[in-house]
């Protein structure tokens, strides 16, 4: 029985595949590789997963840059002004026991909807490699380049999706720093908006073109069919007729309804207001709205970053409120609508910010990368609100309890997306390619984070 | 598959009633009228097998041929002036000519070195960690070798062989551009560059045999930030734990002496238990300890008799020209997966034994050929006719070619950086997106339209399929309407005051290397006369023109 669903998670028809031909990665190889995967399936026989999937969709806030645990939601309030810096103030959330930084003030009344992990660990202190790490769970130095777990997701969730916004979305910008598609190809990058939903339109690149009529639009189209005078030639040829493909349907978005849930006019404007008008805060809102296209991952890419290593209390005081605010409001939203339980959302950087404060110049109060011990905010799509888990230590150096790895963080919620970490990607030469590695001496684990689990 | 050729002939059908260029007449604008014949041993090969299929090829026009050379040899578009220069030329040798010259332009350089850099993974960022420094030197390295056109057996010795830091010894950057730097991984990375062979097809003991060669072999930090010598290490000396940081992490880390060791131990003395490797054709054999075992599988490797060298240098390089390998794909090179024309491998690995390597002999060959200078519009769609170029392979243009030539086109510039690592790198403006030397240097457009990762340097790492998303970039961004819009090269264009046919001819040759016909023009004309904005009109005849796949794909 188990093995039954375990196929049909991977298995796919030819006319999925040729769909994948428009979002999904070349036809017909993908096809052969999929095959190879489930043949291999079918020999290995796991221990059925303990995590019921309920996420449909994700949102993944990526704090870039690394946040400062410390001053956010692992505080200590007792550590001394070294470790302290200018925040000395915590505040009760509305869950007893659980305190955060008194910059999180809106956050404190969510409480019993999110859970923290505060023993998160990976050990590595560089942002590309501990961005690499965070987002695909795999170490370098392994043969192969791994996609990121939004391109995993387009992957798998994408076979059912239908909609004509892409699998995969990134407001608004990708930070770009590794290939997040991997080898799965182009087709699963993720969709970057650019534009800023806080402006008074939000110009989403290539969808909502400024200055451009529908009238226009389609004099155009005509004008470039009649000129296509090549094209008519060789249109017979797999290539062309492969862009022919892909053209109408971006045409489907330009011209469309998909471009509709990018229109936050349709919001009310006190809901706007809630959200923060500003532009963490209406991502917040475009997510929610993709949410309810039933885009299955969605990631927000802070905008402004959280590098701190100078100037970092004046940074904190500017961002933590829209962090705050947007966050807040989105988890609130969320469970207003009933869509909690099936939207999983996580927030992290890449690693967190050194535990005592860099008083001398040319810091001058700054905190440096740290991936020794930082916290993660999980909360719907099957993760239980109100809970903490693990410890750092008294001044957040280290953990004290109960690490977590990113292959357990990761591990959890590809469960709760019901996709089998054992599965295999679709290398284009059929090479060995698991969705998460298997612990071993260099890839640590602690276990999925079962005690989130509702 | 058939629905849509249906659709095509329905469309074309349709598009008779209404006076488009089609049949005969478009094919005269991309075809030659004179029959091919075979110009020396290659297109006799090619013709013969050709001949078997019962396919008669068919020759590409000069306007065509023109912009085909220029795309296919410097990753860029002919000007409109060399187009007429071209067009205007009368000699019959001219095609061999223009390629003469093509080769001893700069461009021709920074376009192969493009290549190169994604064979060879030049980047300095996750997942290999050249560091910007270390994928500088790499770049200037190749890019000198090739501008040197230095032989090609030297080229890959010089690499195979080198020691030093990899700031100042761009070569020996080779060995960093890899993963997994452990002896087994270099030589499967050895293996996929030079032999064109994918080691997880082998049995374990051939790779544990090659790996031999790679595995004395270490790597150091200096005090240096970033800084990291490559060296021969036969005393071992990688293996005492307080010598060597692997850290990819911190390279540059020098770790602080221990306060309780007196002094690190002497070097221990060098093994005298001779090495035995194994190459992957099976002969063993024993390595001196005073012999750097890199250099006893380099001269194994370049020898013009190893199987696997010269086949997939050629190979690759025609592949790289006609967008598929005689054994396709190019890194696939094993006994079940034969050339499409046996015959025509030898003849070029003859070709470049004979010539001592010479690349630039070897793509003369090719591009000199009649084979090259097929029309692109096939006549014959089956795997046979591909797999045996009856037609040339329509490809879009790489991602970095692409922005290139839309910004020659509208007179405009991108901006290309690193946000990592730290302090950002901004690249001046007037830098082609081709001639980039590092592949963490990037733009949005870049990594949108399949850039290669540079991680594994398989090559098929580069993706030009299109995708929808590249579509609404190019049909409906503002990044790019405003380079149409107002980019100085096309404004001064639409703004000269010259009769709109004048324009309209300068805008094709520009964007598509030839004339409108009659039929064209009059539609542009019209478009133009029709709208209410001449500006705006003249905007989308431009855009209609860039998002055609006569512009995006080489054909």
């Amino acid at each position: 029985m188990v093995k039954e669903d375990r196929l049909t998670e991977t298995r796919v028809s030819r006319r999925e595949v040729l769909r994948h031909g428009v979002y999904g990665a070349g036809g017909v190889l993908l096809g052969s590789a999929l095959t190879k995967s489930v043949v291999a399936q079918e020999a290995a026989s796991a221990a059925p997963p303990k995590i019921k999937p309920k996420a449909k969709s994700v949102i993944q806030i990526f704090l870039w840059g690394g946040m400062s645990h410390n001053d956010t939601w692992d505080p200590k309030p007792g550590a001394g002004r070294d470790y302290l810096g200018e925040f000395t103030e915590v505040i009760d959330t509305n869950v007893p026991g659980i305190q955060l930084s008194a910059l999180f003030p809106k956050l404190a009344k969510q409480a019993d909807k999110f859970s923290l992990i505060r023993s998160m660990t990976h050990g590595n202190n560089g942002h590309e490699t501990a961005a690499y790490i965070m987002q695909t769970g795999h170490l370098p130095g392994e043969r192969l380049a791994y996609p990121s777990i939004g391109a995993v997701f387009a992957y798998f969730k994408g076979q059912d999706y239908k909609g004509i916004i892409p699998p995969y979305v990134v407001l608004t910008r990708s930070p770009g720093r590794f290939s997040e598609e991997g080898f799965l190809g182009p087709n699963y990058k993720a969709f970057a908006t650019g534009g800023d939903p806080n402006a008074a339109r939000f110009e989403v690149e290539g969808v909502v073109a400024r200055g451009i009529t529908d009238d226009r639009q389609k004099a155009r189209r005509e004008l470039l069919d009649k000129l296509n005078t090549f094209g008519r030639l060789v249109v017979d040829h797999p290539e062309i007729a492969l862009a022919e493909e892909s053209k109408r349907t971006a045409y489907e978005l330009i011209l469309g309804p998909g471009r509709e849930v990018f229109d936050l006019s349709k919001e009310d404007p006190k809901l706007r207001d809630a959200y923060g008008r500003h532009t963490f805060g209406q991502c917040c809102l475009v997510a929610r709205r993709l949410v309810e296209a039933g885009v299955p991952y969605i990631v927000i890419n802070y905008p402004g970053g959280w590098d701190t290593h100078s100037n970092h209390f004046a940074t904190m005081r500017r961002q933590c409120p829209q962090l705050d605010e947007g966050l807040a409001m989105l988890l609130q939203d969320l469970h207003d609508r009933g869509l909690l339980e099936t939207t999983l959302v996580w927030c992290t950087g890449e690693f967190g910010r050194t535990p005592k404060v860099s008083w001398e110049p040319p810091w001058n109060g700054g905190r440096h990368h740290y991936g020794n011990v930082f916290t993660v905010l999980v909360a719907g799509g099957g993760f239980k609100g109100g809970q903490v888990v693990g410890a750092s230590d008294e001044v957040g150096a280290a953990v004290k309890e109960r690490p977590v790895y990113p292959v357990d963080l990761l591990g959890t919620i590809y469960a709760l997306g019901g996709i089998d970490t054992k599965a295999k990607l679709p290398h284009p030469e059929g090479l060995d390619a698991p969705v998460l590695p298997e612990p071993n001496d260099r890839v640590k684990s602690a276990g999925l984070l079962t005690e989130l689990i509702a | 598959m058939r629905n849509l050729t249906l659709l095509g002939v329905l469309v074309c059908a349709l598009l008779l009633c209404q006076g488009f260029v089609q049949g005969e007449e478009a094919r005269s604008i991309f075809e030659s009228p004179t029959p091919p014949q075979p110009a020396g041993e290659l297109d006799r090969i090619v013709f013969a097998k050709l001949e078997q299929l019962g396919i008669k090829p068919v020759l590409c026009s000069d306007a065509v041929f023109v912009r085909r050379l220029y795309l296919d040899m410097l990753g860029k578009l002919p000007t409109s002036t060399e187009v007429r220069e071209f067009l205007a030329d009368q000699s019959p040798d001219k095609r061999t000519r223009l390629v003469d010259r093509l080769m001893e332009r700069r461009e021709f350089v920074d376009y192969w070195a493009m290549k190169w850099g994604d064979t060879l993974r030049i980047k300095a960022e996750i997942p290999v960690n050249l560091w910007p420094n270390g994928a500088r030197a790499f770049h200037r390295f190749v890019w000198a070798s090739l501008a040197s056109n230095k032989p090609y057996d030297q080229f890959v010795r010089e690499m195979l062989t080198a020691s030093g830091s990899n700031f100042r010894v761009g070569a020996v950057n080779f060995y960093r551009a890899v993963q997994d730097r452990s002896p087994a991984g270099i030589a499967s990375m050895v293996a996929l560059t030079f032999m064109g062979v994918r080691t997880d097809h082998w049995p374990k003991e051939r790779l544990d045999g090659m790996a031999v060669f790679f595995s004395q072999i270490a790597y150091k930090p200096t005090s240096e930030w970033k800084e990291e010598v490559v060296f021969w290490d036969p005393w071992g000396l990688r293996l005492v734990p307080t010598n060597f940081v692997p850290g990819r992490d911190t390279p540059g880390t020098v770790r602080p002496k221990p306060t309780d060791e007196v002094v690190s131990p002497a070097p221990p003395p060098i093994s005298q238990e001779p090495l035995v490797g194994v190459f992957p054709d099976g002969t063993k054999v024993t390595i001196p300890p005073d012999k750097d075992p890199r250099e006893v599988f380099a001269d194994w490797l370049i020898r013009p008799d190893n199987p696997w060298f010269t086949k997939c240098i050629v190979n690759r390089v025609w592949a790289w020209i006609m967008g598929r390998g005689i054994i396709h794909e190019p890194d696939e090179i094993r006994d079940d997966n034969p050339p499409s024309n046996p015959e025509l491998l030898a003849y070029l690995e003859k070709e470049m034994i004979q010539s001592g390597y010479n690349l630039r002999h070897l793509y003369r060959v090719i591009l000199t050929s009649q084979t090259y200078q097929f029309s692109s519009i096939p006549r014959n769609l089956s795997p046979e006719a591909m797999a045996n170029f009856a037609s040339y392979l329509p490809r879009r243009l790489e991602a970095e070619v692409l922005i290139d030539a839309i910004n020659d086109i509208t007179g405009t510039t991108d901006l290309y950086t690193s946000a990592i690592p730290e302090p950002f790198t901004y690249v001046p403006r007037d830098v082609s997106a081709v001639s980039l030397a590092d592949g963490s240097i990037i733009s949005p457009f870049l990594t949108l339209f399949g850039r290669s990762a540079r991680a594994t340097g398989a090559f098929n790492e580069r993706s030009n399929k299109p995708t929808p998303s590249q579509w609404l970039h190019m049909l409906n961004s503002s990044a790019i309407y405003s380079k149409l819009a107002s980019g100085s090269k096309l404004t001064a264009l639409f703004r000269s005051g010259r009769p709109i046919p004048e324009i309209v001819d300068e805008l094709y040759l520009t964007i598509l290397s030839r004339s409108p016909t009659p039929e064209e023009l009059q539609t542009c004309k019209e478009y133009i006369e029709k709208s209410r904005s001449r500006g705006e009109a003249m905007v989308d005849v431009a855009w209609a023109l860039i998002n055609s796949p006569e512009f995006l794909y080489r054909h």
